[in-house]
């Protein structure tokens, strides 16, 4: 159930995301959620694309350092309390949240949230325990 | 002035007379009371009978720093305990370090250079030194004191460290001139403005500065700032210490003191002999030493030798400011780095072959070391914290490894310039502010 998603080294300077993007562009790769994690010096790009193991082909020839990381796809309820109600068996079940970042579907009501833990097995029992709705990586790369 | 008229102003014919005489009686010695040279003459097929001029010290084999560590610490010597009275020791940053030893009139030999040393540089009797060189194994601190009590002068053993102190004493002592690294003399500047001190006008005249690598530029700020005559000194411990060679006041490269060793430059790749003015490794040979003598000492330092004679009226060669080394070794604060420490760590953490980057440069007075490594598989991870933990962990290594800080910045792949597939190691940028 989890879904795969690309990590990329960048440098903190002008125009390496721009590089990437455009990498994926010229080969037809489509983005589907993106997240930055940035320090002075470099930052640590995420993506979830259309077309997982070309992506990662492409930009391994390109020459960026790259890992493949599984992570875990959950729908937000779209209302008060949603994102609440994810993470409150999460911490009852003492699961680190390692870092998150949200998108939105085009054509559904909710939101989705891409969540990284140590465990994402264990983290995927416990949230379907509470009824959550766990996205396959497919539904996530066809969005 | 000059100390001793009839040894540094001798004719280049009765220099060099006296130079084989010197030499022939210290190859004998080696080959008879040294293991190491016997067989490494033997070897190369060389008898002591074979020196006839003091061209012929060409056919001799070379002695490197790794065979001194190898004779760790006492087998180079060629007198017995009984009758050395001293040792000093390189600080052996990347092994075992080489140790020098002394006879009493080593010593007084010894104090015989740095006594010249120290009026190539205006000393006189009436001045009053502050030694800031360290005083302990290193050849720095007792080289130059010894030196200034043979000559007379009033030396004041301060030792390094402790700045404010050094500032007080200077300006209640009256100190005239200062001897240390060019590095701590800027330092010791910095200190006495914080001190609301005014260096400038303090009867300070003379620094005489070494055992660091330094620019022309370096030079110039440090005679601004201190409003004194800086002058450039040259020794290692392999050789004797300081007293190799000093600066006159034409400041027109180092007079090395000849009668006591034989200087000669050498292609660092073949080994062969270069002429005078050319550019190459520095090679030197103790004609005089008893305790320790080296024959044919590579020091991995470049630089060419000018026999002209110079308007000071000395004779003896001069050898050009060291301008770097054959080897990739960096000194950095002080302190002797070499590129493969640092590469070790890298391997240790990367467990592959890593690309990186040496920077140094010179912020302020201070060295600064920043090390560029290229990002690759083994150490990167999605989150940022493991890859700051990774930062420092580098950090951490090197530190300790090291003693000095450094920076590490991680970069993408490919980012750090390759020469025939190779990553270019070291790029010192304190050279190219030059």
């Amino acid at each position: 159930m989890t879904v795969k998603q690309i990590s990329i080294f960048l440098e903190n300077k002008s125009g390496r995301l721009a590089e990437v993007t455009k990498i994926l562009a010229d080969n037809n790769i489509n983005i589907r959620a993106l997240s930055l994690a940035d320090t002075a010096d470099f930052g640590i790009l995420r993506v979830i694309v259309s077309d997982f193991h070309k992506a990662s082909d492409v930009l391994k020839t390109a020459g960026y350092t790259l890992s493949e990381t599984d992570v875990v796809a959950v729908e937000v309820p779209d209302k008060p309390g949603g994102l609440a109600g994810i993470l409150a068996p999460l911490k009852e079940a003492e699961m680190d949240v390692e870092y998150m970042y949200a998108f939105v579907q085009s054509s559904g009501q909710n939101a989705i949230m891409i969540f990284r833990f140590e465990d994402p097995n264990k983290a995927i029992e416990i949230l379907k325990g509470s009824n959550l709705k766990i996205l396959s990586g497919e539904e996530v790369y066809r969005i | 002035m000059i100390w001793n008229e009839k040894y540094e102003s001798m004719s280049r014919n009765d220099l060099e007379e006296l130079q084989l005489t010197r030499l022939q009686a210290v190859i004998r010695k080696v080959y008879d009371k040294i293991p190491f040279y016997k067989k490494s003459f033997d070897k190369a097929g060389v008898k002591p009978t074979d020196i006839r001029t003091i061209k012929d010290i060409s056919k001799l084999p070379f002695i490197t720093k790794a065979d001194l560590r190898e004779s760790y610490p006492f087998d180079l010597f060629a007198e017995p305990m009984s009758d050395i009275v001293r040792i000093h020791s390189s600080s052996g940053t990347t092994g075992k370090p080489v140790v020098a030893g002394y006879t009493r009139k080593d010593i007084d030999m010894w104090a015989e250079l740095m006594a010249r040393t120290l009026v190539c540089a205006t000393a006189t009797r009436d001045d009053i030194i502050q030694n800031s060189y360290g005083y302990g194994l290193f050849t720095g601190g007792l080289g130059v004191h010894y030196g200034a009590e043979k000559l007379g002068a009033t030396v004041v053993p301060t030792s390094g460290g402790n700045t404010k102190r050094q500032v007080m004493i200077m300006q209640d002592f009256g100190s005239n001139i200062l001897t240390a690294t060019p590095s701590y003399v800027l330092y010791i500047a910095e200190v006495a403005a914080e001190m609301g001190v005014d260096i400038k006008e303090l009867p300070l005249r003379v620094g005489i500065l070494g055992a660091e690598p330094w620019s022309d530029s370096m030079r110039d700020e440090i005679e601004e700032k201190l409003n004194i005559d800086a002058r450039d000194i040259y020794g290692l411990t392999e050789v004797i210490g300081p007293g190799v060679s000093i600066e006159c006041e034409e400041k027109n490269g180092l007079h090395i003191f000849e009668d006591h060793f034989v200087a000669e430059i050498i292609n660092p790749e073949t080994g062969e002999p270069l002429p005078y003015g050319e550019t190459g490794e520095l090679v030197l040979t103790s004609l005089t030493k008893e305790a320790f003598p080296v024959i044919r000492f590579r020091t991995k330092d470049i630089t060419s030798l000018h026999p002209e004679k110079c308007k000071c009226g000395r004779t003896i060669v001069r050898m050009k400011r060291v301008t770097g080394r054959t080897d990739d070794m960096l000194i950095i604060r002080g302190v002797n780095v070499f590129p493969s420490q640092i590469e070790s760590v890298l391997v240790a953490v990367e467990e592959v072959e890593p690309h990186y980057e040496i920077v140094v440069d010179r912020v302020g007075h201070l060295d600064d070391l920043l090390l560029r490594v290229e990002v690759n598989e083994q150490i990167f991870s999605d989150e940022v914290r493991k890859l700051e933990a990774i930062q420092g962990k580098i950090q951490d290594e090197i530190e300790s490894l090291l003693g000095i800080s450094v920076k590490v910045q991680l970069v993408e792949p490919k980012t750090i310039a390759r020469s025939e597939g190779k990553a270019k190691r070291v790029r010192d940028l304190r050279k190219e502010k030059e």
